[in-house]
């Protein structure tokens, strides 16, 4: 947000393709404030019919995990392939389980 | 360089063969974030300037509807340039100094642009040739390493192919049409083939950046490839609707499979990149009047902005 550039600060925009399905992150974009950010997201993100709601958010509102902690994160259920439904072998008698 | 970059820069490098993406918080050697930089953010420019010679036509299209038509397009075009102005900015830089660097002349944008609209039918020719080697270009890059462009760059090319069919339909539309209006839409061809040809860049033999660029899945094809397959593509579209190819070098070749075409005037090429082209002077002046031209109204947004979040 340098003032002195007179940037607007960054939103990210997220979409509603259609009702019954999450809102996706599509992109981001300048706006000054929610209100314009909306605005800006409907003629830049859904002029084909691509979204039934939008939401903004500021960017730096955001906080994201680092790549660096991917291993400490998402490693430990590498092993755990006993939460899979695969992992247990049934009987061919055994139907819809 | 150290040990560990070195290390990082090899991993990087292998992992990227691999064709897998990169996301805007990893790692990445210097060299490819600045090329993404340099590229995205030419792209960017070259959508935004390239409103320009088709929004001069936009009050005299010859309908309603080819009016609400274009009206869409240039609208279309300024959305890409800022699906890319953000994907650049996930490189760190900032959006305001792109744009500065465009304003100031100091930025490069597609060349193409810098030649005039003369008549109607260059809104056809533009729409046929112009987007259709843009889109030549840019499908192999919704396949590029970085995330964030491949996304918009997929995007992007969700809404080409509306602009060059339109464009072919005006060409088509005229072509039905009297002895003048044929002659115009030959002479908007005549005028707009060879630009187009050089929008796919210096030969492979001059090509600078081709390699390392390759490398790192930023470029799929080479610019001569991809040309090729332009002029292979095109020509049976003008035959279709009875247009000729200004070019008496052009014919099939039985043995590639290919047309073999003409030599590119490079020193027009050269000359409308540095600046001397027809139009790069207007087109600048364009830009920067309607940036300063639209300074109180962004400083009205913001003032407005900061006055409702202090209540
Ligand atoms: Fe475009
Ligand atoms: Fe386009």
């Amino acid at each position: 947000m340098s003032d002195k550039k007179n940037n607007w600060p960054l939103w990210e925009v997220f979409i509603r393709s259609r009702q019954g399905l999450g809102h996706k992150h599509v992109g981001s974009l300048h706006a000054a404030d929610a209100e314009m950010a909306i605005g800006n997201a409907r003629d830049v993100y859904t002029r084909r019919q691509e979204g039934v709601s939008i939401w903004v958010i500021p960017s730096d509102a955001i906080t994201a995990s680092a790549p660096e902690d991917s291993e400490a994160l998402y490693d430990p259920a590498n092993d755990k392939i006993y939460r899979h439904p695969t992992f247990y072998v049934l009987p061919d008698e055994v139907n819809h389980m | 360089m150290n040990a560990t970059h070195e290390k990082l820069r090899e991993e990087f490098d292998a992992y990227v063969a691999e064709d897998k993406k990169i996301e805007p918080k990893d790692w990445m050697p210097d060299g490819y974030r600045k090329t993404l930089i340099r590229q995205i953010s030419q792209h960017a420019h070259s959508e935004v300037v390239g409103m320009l010679p088709e929004s001069n036509w936009i009050t005299r299209a010859p309908s309603l509807q080819r009016k609400a038509i274009l009206l869409a397009k240039v609208q279309d075009e300024a959305g890409h340039g800022l699906y890319l102005y953000s994907a650049a900015e996930t490189l760190g830089v900032d959006r305001a100094d792109l744009i500065a660097d465009l304003l100031s002349g100091k930025a490069r944008y597609s060349s193409i642009f810098n030649y005039p609209t003369l008549t109607w039918a260059d809104m056809g020719a533009i729409g046929w040739l112009v987007d259709g080697a843009a889109i030549m270009n840019q499908v192999p890059l919704c396949r590029c390493s970085y995330g964030p462009y491949a996304r918009a760059m997929t995007r992007v090319c969700r809404e080409e192919s509306f602009h060059q069919r339109q464009g072919y339909s005006i060409m088509m539309e005229l072509m039905k049409g009297t002895e003048d209006q044929k002659a115009m839409a030959q002479d908007s061809l005549n005028r707009w083939w060879w630009p187009s040809l050089m929008m796919f860049g210096p030969s492979d033999k001059h090509s600078t950046h081709s390699s390392q660029n390759m490398k790192w899945n930023i470029k799929r094809f080479s610019n001569d490839e991809l040309r090729q397959r332009m002029v292979d593509m095109t020509v049976p579209q003008a035959e279709l609707i009875g247009l000729k190819i200004p070019d008496s070098d052009l014919k099939w070749n039985n043995e590639t499979g290919h047309y073999d075409f003409g030599e590119i005037d490079w020193e027009e090429f050269n000359n409308v990149l540095s600046g001397n082209g027809p139009c790069n002077k207007e087109r600048l002046e364009a830009r920067n009047k309607a940036h300063d031209d639209g300074a109180w109204v962004r400083e009205a947004a913001s003032a407005y902005a900061e006055k409702k979040s202090k209540k």
